[in-house]
């Protein structure tokens, strides 16, 4: 039990997908302009993290001790066929949710979060529920981060700053401070 | 003419349409492999590798690739490119492989690979798309490699692991972790911006000295 928090907290906090490990950086900088929508961004890919997270487990489990060099090419196409299924299944039981999350849904694929969670888990030979619990919580910190950084995008738009500055390289800045922050929580194990 | 064209072609990643100043694009890799600069140069390499091997495999099945499924067809083109890569440095440089880690495997979700293909390598011909896919890494390399070398310079105090400062040299040590990667890409970014702008206003000078018959 003891695991398992530890799994969940180091990938909420310690170990931020995005703030620590870089990953999915391309929504975290491109679409972290609005808090509603990176919060919806965030719950989508968590969904997507759980759904890969339990593929990557039945793969590995079942398939990929038999041809361990397919693992990267089965990996991104489990992907890309679960988020285009979750895509199908939302547009037919729930047309607004589909709406609202729009083109959001498709990029997912190419946010690599996604194939580095399934790499990740793999590499520390995780088994379904440690996978799972990886999973939200690497999930729950990419929501986390996004709606961190979009919280303080809209404030800096209301502030003066020089048109030089805007842009990518007042976020990637902006990102920076936001992830010497977390370096903070390193200490919450370290000492225990 | 041809020749000025294939040159414009190669040159254009290089400088003008870099992807990562300018694109800003396949930032996952660019940040979490360059904390020194012989990481930068083979994470490059893999890059480049990968890239110019698809962009040709792509440009030559163009016209039998359906258009409903060209995305998934492009990535496991990638994505087999990418395994050869893995397995390449595993065997050649097991160190080198081992501090890279999972960032090998993850050069399949590098956007600008997948962004390439679908804005270049699918419409042209084979020695365009060559061109285009060694300019556009080479460009990354560039990145890289200037983002690499300032963070181990600054970090490590040494430049390829040859210590550059005497032994009085106190490292800074965040340059190296995670918040060093995003602070010095995004003054590297602010560098880059400034110097385009600085360009564009010299030019909007000589166009208008000339207008005025100087």
């Amino acid at each position: 039990m003891d695991d398992l928090i530890w799994i969940f907290i180091s990938a909420l906090l310690v170990n931020n997908f995005v703030l620590a490990y870089f990953l999915g950086l391309c929504p975290f900088l491109g679409v972290s302009g609005r808090l509603e929508t990176s919060f919806r961004l965030g719950l989508a890919t968590t969904f997507v993290l759980l759904v890969t997270a339990f593929c990557a487990w039945v793969l590995n489990t079942y398939v990929l001790i038999y041809a361990p060099y397919l693992r990267l090419i089965s990996f991104i196409v489990v992907i890309a066929s679960t988020v285009q299924f979750i895509e199908m299944a939302i547009k037919k039981s729930s047309p607004t949710l589909f709406k609202a999350l729009g083109i959001f849904l498709p990029l997912i694929t190419t946010n690599c979060a996604i194939l580095g969670l399934a790499i990740f888990a793999t590499n520390r030979g995780y088994g379904l529920v440690q996978g799972l619990v990886f999973a939200l919580g690497a999930g729950g910190g990419f929501t986390l981060a996004l709606v961190l950084m979009a919280g303080i995008r809209q404030e800096a738009e209301l502030s003066d700053v020089p048109a030089l500055v805007r842009g990518t390289a007042m976020n990637l800045i902006i990102a920076g401070i936001l992830s010497m922050a977390f370096m903070g929580f390193a200490g919450l194990f370290s000492s225990g | 003419m041809k020749d000025q064209n294939a040159y414009e072609e190669f040159i254009k990643g290089v400088w003008r349409d870099n992807p990562v100043f300018v694109q800003v694009l396949g930032m996952c890799p660019m940040l979490a492999v360059t904390n020194s600069a012989i990481n930068a140069i083979v994470m490059g390499a893999a890059t480049l590798f990968v890239l110019v091997g698809s962009s040709f495999l792509v440009a030559s099945f163009k016209n039998l690739i359906p258009k409903q499924v060209r995305i998934s067809l492009y990535v496991i083109i990638i994505a087999t490119f990418v395994t050869v890569a893995d397995y390449t440095l595993l065997a050649l440089l097991p160190k080198v492989h081992k501090e890279l880690g999972a960032f090998i495997p993850l050069i399949v979700a590098n956007c600008m690979i997948l962004g390439r293909q679908e804005a270049f390598a699918s419409r042209h011909s084979i020695r365009f798309a060559v061109l285009d896919a060694l300019g556009m890494s080479s460009g990354f390399m560039l990145a890289l490699l200037a983002l690499g070398s300032v963070r181990e310079i600054l970090g490590s105090g040494s430049l390829f692991n040859v210590p550059l400062f005497g032994a009085d040299f106190e490292p800074w040590v965040i340059m190296i972790l995670p918040p060093g990667g995003f602070l010095t890409l995004g003054l590297l970014l602010l560098f880059f911006n400034w110097v385009t702008a600085r360009r564009a206003a010299f030019l909007e000078q000589v166009a208008a000295a000339e207008r005025e018959g100087l």
